[in-house]
């Protein structure tokens, strides 16, 4: 084990810009994924004909297969019936597509955890079915979901150290490239990434905490 | 349409990599509730130490990637001199991975279990860990079963990973099929069917006792 050689300036500077691909590939997929999970989950909770049941298999379908197949396929199967996607995109699609099948779960079982006598009530105020799910479920709701969307967040970003093996250049893949040209450098580096995932998988989870924290004083 | 020649042709491969897939995850799921309901005790325990240590790991192992501690396992710890094939590293990776999620289930669980019975328990003479085996733990399974059914369904899905520490997972199979017969496309649907059969029923009972358990208390 080499500590000094693998902290080198130069390999911690090429660490770092893996470290960069790993956020930018995991903030799209989870502003991306925020948004399609949440309108699932609505049709989900809404019940809304038809669109609900194909919002159900195809949760339960992305629940149940491995999130490495989903980025093999779309990376490799799709450009056989015309689907040519780049290593970023692919990375995103594969994500966004994952995350969002969680996220609508996320989604639906907060909303569902609001009493039905709240809907019934501002609905015989004479409020709108959509008013009422955005005025006074969603409000309620959130607060419940903030935990579990939280640790959807840090899946991501632990999900995505999975599109090495379609070559995305995330962190994962610069500390391959990295002890792969010398075999000291693999347990200080394969710590140092772990380390960074740590650190800020453990903020996110903290701003959460402090955040569920103040929503319920109030 | 699907090139269904593909599945008969390689049924072996398939069925090869579909037994592994299994034993890794059953043999991963055993080690980890061993060391799950360890780091669980150790976790509750009154001793500040074994405490701090078990939340250390916890909090470790479930804010860093699967695929950096099977990495680990398998690409560093050669460097130390420890040869590990990839089935052994990859089921000790998932292994040290689901532990720190099965720990959090099995504490919850033991937590669901009210306190005044520790204490009576304490009070009848058992010691600390006598009264873990022998009124807590039994109480405590009922509560566990679900998450750890879910836990297992993490570790199906997550066994995935040895394909590409040439693990001779489904994965690496489905890898393999596809490059032999370059259809990708019917491969990979063959290969996700496949953790199908293995998902879908495994989802479905825990959803069944979520519901069960639910509708008793």
């Amino acid at each position: 084990m080499d500590f000094i050689g693998a902290y080198s300036a130069n390999n911690l500077f090429y660490l770092l810009k893996g470290f960069l691909v790993t956020i930018e590939v995991s903030a799209y997929s989870i502003i991306l994924a925020f948004i399609i999970g949440t309108l699932m989950g609505i049709i989900r909770f809404a019940r809304v004909p038809l669109l609900s049941q194909v919002v159900a298999l195809y949760v339960g379908l992305i629940r149940n297969i491995p999130l490495l197949l989903v980025f093999f396929f779309i990376f490799f199967a799709l450009p056989e019936v015309g689907l040519k996607t780049s290593v970023f995109t692919a990375s995103v699609a594969g994500l966004t597509l994952y995350a969002s099948a969680m996220l609508c779960e996320v989604v639906r079982s907060g909303l569902n955890s609001i009493p039905k006598g709240q809907i019934e009530a501002a609905r015989a105020s004479g409020l709108s079915y959509v008013s009422t799910v955005r005025y006074i479920v969603l409000p309620q709701a959130l607060k419940r979901m903030i935990p579990p969307i939280m640790s959807e967040c840090t899946s991501i970003l632990k999900g995505s150290s999975l599109a090495i093996v379609i070559t995305l250049p995330e962190m994962m893949r610069s500390a391959q490239i990295i002890y792969n040209y010398n075999v000291k450098f693999v347990i200080p580096i394969i710590l140092m990434v772990a380390i960074l995932y740590f650190i800020v998988n453990f903020t996110l989870s903290f701003f959460a905490r402090k955040l569920e924290k103040r929503l319920t004083i109030s | 349409m699907l090139d269904f020649s593909i599945l008969i042709d390689h049924k072996k491969e398939f069925l090869a990599g579909f037994l592994t897939t299994l034993e890794v995850s059953l043999l991963a799921l055993v080690l980890s509730v061993i060391l799950g309901i360890v780091l669980a005790v150790m976790k509750i325990s009154p001793l500040k130490m074994l405490k701090g240590l078990a939340t250390a790991y916890i909090e470790f192992i479930q804010n860093t990637p699967l695929l950096i501690q099977i990495f680990f396992f398998y690409f560093g710890l050669p460097a130390v001199g420890i040869q590990l094939n990839p089935f052994i590293s990859g089921t000790i990776g998932l292994a040290v991975y689901s532990s720190a999620y099965i720990a959090e289930a099995i504490r919850a669980g033991i937590q669901a279990v009210s306190h005044g019975q520790v204490e009576a328990g304490r009070a009848s003479g058992l010691t600390y860990l006598q009264t873990m085996q022998h009124i807590i733990l039994p109480q405590a399974i009922k509560v566990v079963i679900p998450p750890l059914g879910n836990q297992f369904l993490n570790l199906v899905m997550g066994s995935a990973i040895l394909g590409s520490i040439s693990g001779k997972d489904l994965m690496y199979y489905g890898d393999i099929i596809a490059s032999d017969t370059f259809v990708v496309f019917d491969v990979y649907i063959f290969v996700a069917l496949f953790y199908l059969i293995l998902t879908v029923p495994l989802s479905l009972f825990i959803h069944h006792l979520e519901r069960k358990l639910s509708a008793s208390d």
